[in-house]
């Protein structure tokens, strides 16, 4: 799991690249914590169009980082889900919390 | 029965190891010719099996053997996830959609759902020996020249 992020215009765009399973969860769950700590920004984007595998365990993660950032009353949105990862936010209602963006 | 073919290996129960159970599965799929979508759902529903051994099959830091069985059968896909454990208490209870035994974990408890959702069936045998985690699913169009 690789993570790139960057601020633009009060956004924070980040983009996950490689397979994020119950090995690289605690390493993405770690990375994406102190990326979020940072106070320049109050809206995170959260792209998947390098993400080549996911299963539930991502799901987790997810709902773990809306769980924090809701505390600080910022939105978390997806950007660019593969049809397998859709399909699993669909079945587990992810996007009720985390709305798809276009 | 036209055609047969099997499988098997055998790992720790290590978080490493969850994608090289995805990969050899699905290479040996391959051989029936599925989508991508197919061969997608059962990568998904591997991993979730596999997970469920490494994360609550072995409590203590000794960890043990997962077992992974893949036979195909014609058109169909049977793959077997088998750990010796410490077993899963209430295997009902485990099935239902958001339940975890770990909540302090940040676990989405949807394993079981995502593994019935991508295959075709799913059946779970556990004791306090082990847990065993049968899934099949039909290749919609298997490759004519493997299967006939």
């Amino acid at each position: 799991m690789q993570i790139k992020s960057r601020v633009h215009g009060g956004v924070l765009y980040v983009l996950l690249c490689g397979e994020l399973d119950e090995h690289s969860a605690t390493y993405t769950r770690i990375t994406l914590d102190e990326i979020f700590d940072k106070p320049d920004f109050n809206k995170i984007v959260i792209d998947l169009s390098e993400l080549s595998f996911m299963d539930s365990t991502g799901i987790g993660v997810l709902i773990g980082r809306y769980k924090r950032m809701k505390d600080k009353s910022i939105s978390i949105y997806i950007a660019n889900p593969s049809a397998h990862a859709e399909k699993i936010f669909k079945m587990t209602g992810l996007y009720d919390i985390m709305p798809k963006i276009v | 029965m036209k055609y047969s073919n099997f499988m098997e290996v055998t790992f720790k129960a290590l978080s490493v190891n969850e994608g090289f159970a995805r990969v050899c599965v699905a290479s040996f799929c391959v051989q029936l010719n599925p989508s991508v979508d197919e061969i997608t759902d059962i990568k998904t529903a591997v991993s979730e099996a596999v997970t469920n051994c490494v994360v609550h099959a072995y409590p203590s830091s000794v960890k043990g053997d997962v077992i992974l069985r893949c036979e195909l059968e014609d058109d169909l896909v049977t793959i077997t996830v088998t750990d010796k454990g410490v077993g899963i208490k209430d295997v009902e209870k485990a099935r239902e959609p958001f339940y975890t035994s770990k909540p302090s974990e940040e676990r989405s408890g949807m394993g079981f759902t995502v593994m019935e959702s991508f295959m075709d069936d799913v059946r779970v045998a556990s004791n306090s020996f082990g847990t065993s985690v049968k899934m099949t699913k039909k290749i919609s169009q298997a490759c004519e020249q493997v299967v006939g």
